[in-house]
């Protein structure tokens, strides 16, 4: 494993040196849901119950913008031909750059996300459930986006094949997810959701890394 | 058996016999089942003309799911032993499967407005299935996003392998979740808890529907093949036009 650790710190140091590219994401979060209050108007009551739903979408959405970029850019200037002939396999690779892709997007999203939820008048009670199923959750989302951004690699428009892609296959987190908070509001108790949520991440994290190495192989061949 | 049918050629010909004969079948059965489902089965006493639908939307539901199941088998194949025809059957089954999906959901939301008071409910059922839809889309979309089209075919091999995970979830969503949608009444433990002079127009439309998912199947693979040889022909023919062109100087690429 020593070969992960290598791996992800270079994909560290390298989003590092592009730090406008995680700012930009977050920048797209805050604005996405910041669009919301002028849509649906801005009742307090109304906007509470929306809280979760809207901190969820428009997380989603913002980690499809930064999924596309997850191999493209080694893919362009060759990286990825070399990653695919280290002597560690080439899965260890792709799992660092999911990790790295976590660590840079879906953890940036969940340290402002309270912040966004604070916007939508959220009760008390729910902070550490949203928080908890965004931990579970976006782990998810970056493990399946990976599996997409594999397959589009190379392909024409291939920014929006990835969200057409994605998207649908994230539909179950983004449930749980939601439906953990309102349990909350509801006065229920969260824990079937988050389970199912944690159900769903050990899910991913076995069978996704698989299939992203096998659709980035495609790419290479 | 499976590489009898790999050779194109053999399978060219095999197909021209099948298909007359499956769709003389497919429109017997559609006539028939059509004519029992509008005159010869009675009204249900609940849900009276309307239940009509049925004949359309449950064979249309079942062809929805049976092609994703045939597109993952055939993805499968394709990626595991290279068979040639795999992926060209994959590609050739997912507007068909699409279709069929359209039609369920549109006659379901034509048959929930009377019966549910609603065109549309966030179930289980429903959303999987429109799930389902996407999945084809995004079949197709991969499929043709390649200037190589090889990559697109084995992209949206590995696709379709993700996506049958959906599958299940649709088949036991009316069983898992409270849905309003019914639950399953004809494959079911039991034998099926539906009255024969229903049951026999239903199962009609069933063969009906899936004989036309063969004919449009092998209508669409035999147009691919020969679009392919066809490309092949005019590449071999654009390659003898100029022979001068090679020897004038370095080829590029």
């Amino acid at each position: 494993m020593a070969g992960f650790g290598t791996l992800l710190r270079r994909e560290l140091v390298l989003a590092w040196r592009q730090p406008g590219d995680a700012a930009t994401v977050l920048a797209f979060f805050v604005l996405a849901a910041v669009l919301f209050p002028f849509g649906v108007g801005p009742a307090p009551n109304l906007l509470a119950q929306m809280a979760a739903g809207i901190v969820w979408v428009t997380a989603l959405l913002a980690a499809m913008l930064s999924l596309e970029r997850l191999f493209q850019a080694d893919l362009e200037d060759g990286s990825l031909d070399l990653l695919a002939l280290l002597p560690s396999p080439l899965w260890v690779a792709v799992a660092a750059k999911i990790a790295a892709h976590w660590l840079t997007t879906g953890l940036p999203l969940l340290v402002v996300a309270p912040a966004v939820a604070l916007l939508f008048n959220l009760a008390d009670a729910a902070y550490p459930v949203l928080l908890a199923a965004l931990a579970l959750g976006t782990p998810a989302i970056s493990l399946i986006g990976a599996v997409g951004a594999g397959l589009t690699l190379g392909a024409r428009r291939g920014g929006v094949l990835l969200a057409l892609l994605v998207l649908p296959l994230l539909i179950p987190v983004l449930i749980l997810g939601a439906a953990a908070v309102d349990a909350v509001l509801a006065g229920l108790s969260p824990r079937p959701h988050l389970l199912l949520l944690a159900g769903l991440l050990l899910a991913a994290l076995v069978l996704c890394p698989w299939a992203a190495t096998a659709s980035v192989r495609q790419a290479l061949d | 058996m499976l590489h009898r049918f790999a050779n194109p050629a053999r399978f060219l010909r095999i197909a021209a016999v099948v298909q007359p004969w499956c769709a003389a079948i497919c429109a017997l059965a559609l006539a028939a089942g059509l004519y029992v489902a509008f005159f010869a089965s009675p009204p249900d006493y609940q849900q009276g003309e309307t239940v009509r639908i049925m004949y359309v939307h449950v064979p249309a539901a079942w062809m929805a799911l049976f092609a994703y199941a045939a597109i993952a088998l055939a993805a499968a194949v394709g990626l595991i032993w290279r068979h040639p025809l795999a992926f060209v059957a994959a590609g050739a089954a997912a507007p068909i499967g699409a279709a069929f999906t359209a039609i369920c959901l549109a006659t379901g939301s034509l048959w929930g407005k009377p019966m549910w008071g609603t065109w549309w409910v966030w179930d289980a059922r429903l959303t999987s299935v429109l799930v389902l839809l996407f999945l084809y889309l995004g079949l197709i979309a991969l499929r043709h996003a390649f200037d190589d089209s090889d990559r697109g075919e084995r992209a949206a091999a590995v696709l379709a392998l993700v996506g049958a995970v959906n599958l299940p979830i649709i088949k036991f969503s009316v069983d898992w979740w409270n849905t309003l949608h019914q639950p399953a009444s004809v494959v079911k433990i039991g034998g099926p808890t539906i009255h024969p002079a229903m049951l026999t127009p239903l199962l009609l439309m069933a063969a009906g529907f899936m004989l036309f998912f063969v004919v449009v199947l092998l209508i669409r693979i035999r147009s691919e093949l020969l679009a392919r040889r066809l490309r092949a022909l005019r590449l071999a023919q654009a390659h003898a036009a100029e022979p001068a062109a090679a020897t004038r100087g370095p080829v590029l690429g």
